[in-house]
């Protein structure tokens, strides 16, 4: 009898028992961040009528700061954060390039020739291949690169807000970086 | 300095329910009256200040204060006023301050209306009240302080999530909140009854109001909730199992068994150990529910921030409060003596029958969220179980439970008499199987457990209006007369008929929905058409618009229905500002018959955007049953016998009349 007023009891130890090694694990291993990682390898053919492709050895300059960015025409966001990627490719010591995902040439090329084009160089990942290594989860998504590793990542589209807060001070902290 | 004062007044909130928990507690074991009645004074002073602190907390977003870490992190000085406050408790450190806040609030609730209670019981109440608020204030200034300051300010905040900003979310979480704290002061009135050893029908009258507003709150809590969900997130879906869904769902199916058990004891002095047991399980799987919400120990898309230093102290805290109210309840339970003897076929059994059913439904929600932790933790397995899982379980679990219902509500206290239930119940079974064989021909290949639940479903609602048409003698006396028995009936057996009436009505539309949803998705253009169901949908424009804080592309979409009505639709797809989520806003079209809910997703380039629809037959029948349980419930709480705090003696009167 006694035992049967026990059992509630011992069901709850069970669950805290599993409960006290659940918190040891972690339930939702996703692959770690990118951060301060180098560029994944990759080449990819250049967009029809605007330059030359894009490859791994384009990201390796030692000089400048590189950011990367990915876009879409079909991508509403990718339309809105347009300006501030033409502000970003005029800064100073950065250079901006543009990989086209999953987006038809044409499309991209109508997209750009309409809002105007702020990439140095442009890829077309058509299939979305390289954007799996990169961790690419949707567009717009930005990499700011130095020294080949990849320093810092932006999901979502740049709002004016976030491109004062964050974006900017964080091209000048990596900037400063070097100098004494 | 606000900030500063809110975290001083916790600090003397705590301070108080110390006092609280241990003075009353030691007075009412010596018999020493000076003692016990300092419960009141230190609740009252408790709720003040943690009241206060709420408010200083309030301010800091209002004033968009980003120095307050909670404020930086949360909120945003675009943001329109009534989303700056509601995101006072959209977070894990507001929510524990709202939660602690209520908690001390029904302390003192209790400490007010309580007055007609014996002094010791009250005394108790209040002490084991204020023992899981000292938990709480702990947990906050230990590890979630929401007053902590930034060292460097920033100038803008992180801005709240924006599928949160949208005014079901505004008070869904209150609701639950209040759910799950006012299951505490049941489960303070259940370790107070253990201590004492005694439990009667007078305690479960004082039990009864409180376990049915908590009741009323957290059922309101997870409507809002699901409600939400079912407009903001864009799919038409308003329930996926998911682990924090299932951690509001379990001490509903829990609370929902106690309502019902606590009136056995009420009206039988019987399945006292019982209702203790539910009481305290109540509770437990609110607190449960904290901790997956809080320790990310489950993955969920509801999920707060998380941090394993928080899981663990909560996870102490469960400790302490579930495992020493069980180990309490099985040392004293058996002091609580068996009153009233019951046949197999009576009342009695139908309410234990529906209370197992109940609880084995609380179980398998409960394994089915923990499954990806046993699995993981014991077999080093990561799987889950998923809806599929829940939505066979509960589609066969709730069979019988209804049927419980059905049979139930049509017999006698102590006895019944099966064969003249049976017979009485004849028509409508004949109705109701009818409609499901219509069911099966006009759905025919659709599957049979559809029509299997319209049938049921169909059932429980005729039955219940049978079982209220039997009470008022409807047709066997002139209808004037019945009229007024039906103003007289009792309101808490308004309430069993209403909440049985809506669950039917509920149910209904849960079948429908889940069942029959039609889908159609296309690129489109302006001037193309859509059909769906006995929808067709033109595209007319897309326009971009501008809001407070977000921008956003609205459609303009003409529909015409079979019957000839046109009228147009605007579904929204918002960008934020401060966050890179775009949220869609559904264009809803709402009908007794279904709903028509339209979707616009991304632009497709060359002035073509997606568009999705949906049809939902009945959806809105799940909205009005739902509604119809809760407004049940309020009248049911309005009852006078059973008033917070007017508990007297039942009346030979009122002993006569009998329901439920």
């Amino acid at each position: 009898m006694f035992f049967k007023r026990l059992l509630p009891l011992m069901i709850f130890a069970g669950i805290f028992i599993a409960l006290m090694i659940g918190l040891s694990l972690n339930p939702s291993a996703v692959p770690s961040a990118r951060i301060n990682k180098p560029v994944p390898e990759f080449s990819l053919p250049p967009l029809e009528g605007a330059g030359i492709g894009l490859g791994t050895e384009d990201l390796r300059d030692n000089d400048k700061i590189i950011i990367v960015n990915f876009f879409a025409s079909w991508c509403g966001p990718c339309r809105i954060e347009h300006p501030a990627l033409e502000q970003l490719g005029q800064q100073d010591g950065v250079i901006l390039h543009g990989i086209s995902y999953k987006d038809r040439p044409q499309n991209s090329l109508s997209f750009l020739k309409s809002l105007g084009n702020p990439y140095r160089k442009i890829g077309t990942d058509l299939k979305g291949r390289v954007a799996i290594d990169w961790g690419v989860t949707g567009t717009p998504e930005t990499f700011i690169i130095k020294n080949g590793l990849i320093r810092y990542q932006h999901i979502g589209p740049i709002h004016a807000v976030q491109m004062n807060d964050l974006i900017l001070p964080t091209l000048r902290g990596l900037q400063q970086e070097d100098s004494p | 300095m606000i900030a500063e004062l809110g975290h001083y007044l916790l600090v003397l909130a705590l301070g108080l329910a110390l006092l609280q928990a241990i003075l009353p507690m030691i007075g009412a074991a010596r018999g020493d009256g000076r003692m016990m009645m300092l419960g009141q004074p230190a609740a009252y002073g408790q709720f003040f200040f943690s009241f206060l602190a709420f408010l200083a907390l309030s301010y800091a977003y209002v004033i968009s204060d980003f120095s307050v870490a909670v404020v930086a992190r949360n909120s945003h000085s675009l943001k329109p006023l009534l989303y700056k406050i509601s995101g006072v408790w959209g977070n894990h450190e507001g929510s524990l301050l709202f939660w602690v806040m209520f908690l001390a609030l029904f302390g003192a609730m209790v400490a007010y209306f309580g007055r007609g209670l014996p002094q010791s019981l009250r005394a108790r109440v209040l002490s084991v009240q204020a023992m899981v608020g000292v938990g709480f204030y702990l947990f906050m200034l230990l590890t979630s302080n929401p007053f902590d300051r930034l060292v460097d300010v920033p100038l803008e905040g992180n801005g709240l999530n924006p599928l949160l900003q949208d005014p079901g979310l505004v008070f869904h979480p209150p609701f639950l909140y209040l759910g799950y704290v006012g299951l505490s002061v049941v489960f303070s009135f259940a370790i107070a009854a253990l201590i004492e050893g005694r439990v009667d029908p007078a305690w479960a009258r004082w039990v009864r109001p409180w376990t049915l507003l908590a009741w009323i709150f957290l059922t309101t809590g997870i409507v809002l909730g699901s409600w939400w969900a079912y407009y903001e997130l864009g799919w038409g879906g308003w329930w996926a199992w998911d682990p924090v869904e299932n951690a509001s769902f379990m001490p509903w199916l829990v609370a929902t068994a106690l309502l019902h058990s606590a009136i056995v004891v009420e009206k039988r002095d019987s399945l006292k150990s019982w209702t203790i047991l539910l009481a305290i399980l109540a509770f437990s799987f609110s607190l449960l529910g904290t901790f997956i919400v809080r320790s990310g120990i489950i993955t969920s898309v509801h999920a707060f921030a998380t941090d394993p230093e928080r899981g663990f102290f909560i996870l102490i805290f469960l400790a302490l409060v579930i495992g020493g109210s069980l180990l309490l309840f099985a040392i004293r339970s058996d002091r609580l003596q068996a009153g009233g003897m019951f046949a197999p076929i009576s009342r009695e059994s139908s309410l234990m029958i529906n209370n197992l059913f109940l609880s084995v439904a609380a179980a398998v929600v409960l394994y089915g969220t923990l499954h990806p932790l046993l699995s993981d933790a014991f077999f080093g397995v990561k799987s889950s179980v998923g809806a599929p899982f829940f939505n066979l379980i509960f589609g066969l679990l709730m069979i019988p439970m209804v049927v419980t219902m059905v049979f139930g509500s049509h017999l006698k206290w102590k006895r019944a008499d099966v064969k003249g239930v049976s017979q009485r119940l004849i028509a409508i079974t004949g109705i109701a199987f009818l409609a499901a064989l219509m069911t099966f021909y006009i759905t025919y290949g659709g599957g049979i457990m559809p029509v299997i639940w319209v049938g049921i479903g169909l059932w429980l609602l005729l039955s219940t209006l049978q079982e209220l048409a039997t009470r008022i003698k409807l047709f066997q006396r002139p209808i004037k007369d019945s009229m007024r028995r039906l103003m007289r009936q009792p309101r808490s057996s308004w309430g069993m008929s209403l909440g049985h009436l809506g669950f039917a009505i509920a149910l209904l539309g849960i079948v429908a929905t889940s069942s029959w949803t039609r889908e159609a998705q296309q690129v489109m253009a302006a001037g193309e058409v859509m059909q769906i169901g006995d929808y067709s949908l033109t595209l007319k424009d897309v326009i971009p618009v501008t809001g407070p804080n977000y921008t956003a592309v609205r459609g303009i979409i003409a529909v015409t229905s079979k019957d000839g009505a046109t009228f147009l639709a605007y579904p929204e797809s918002r960008t934020y500002i401060a966050s890179p989520i775009t949220t869609t806003e559904g264009a809803v079209r709402t009908k007794l018959s279904g709903d028509l809910f339209i979707v616009i997703g991304e632009s497709q380039g060359g002035g073509r955007w997606g568009l999705r629809a949906y049809y939902k037959p009945m959806q809105v029948w799940l909205w009005i049953g739902a509604a119809i349980i809760v407004l049940g419930g309020m009248i049911s709480l309005s009852d006078r016998r059973y008033r917070i705090g007017s508990p007297h003696r039942k009346s030979v009167a009122e002993r006569r009349v009998n329901v439920l």
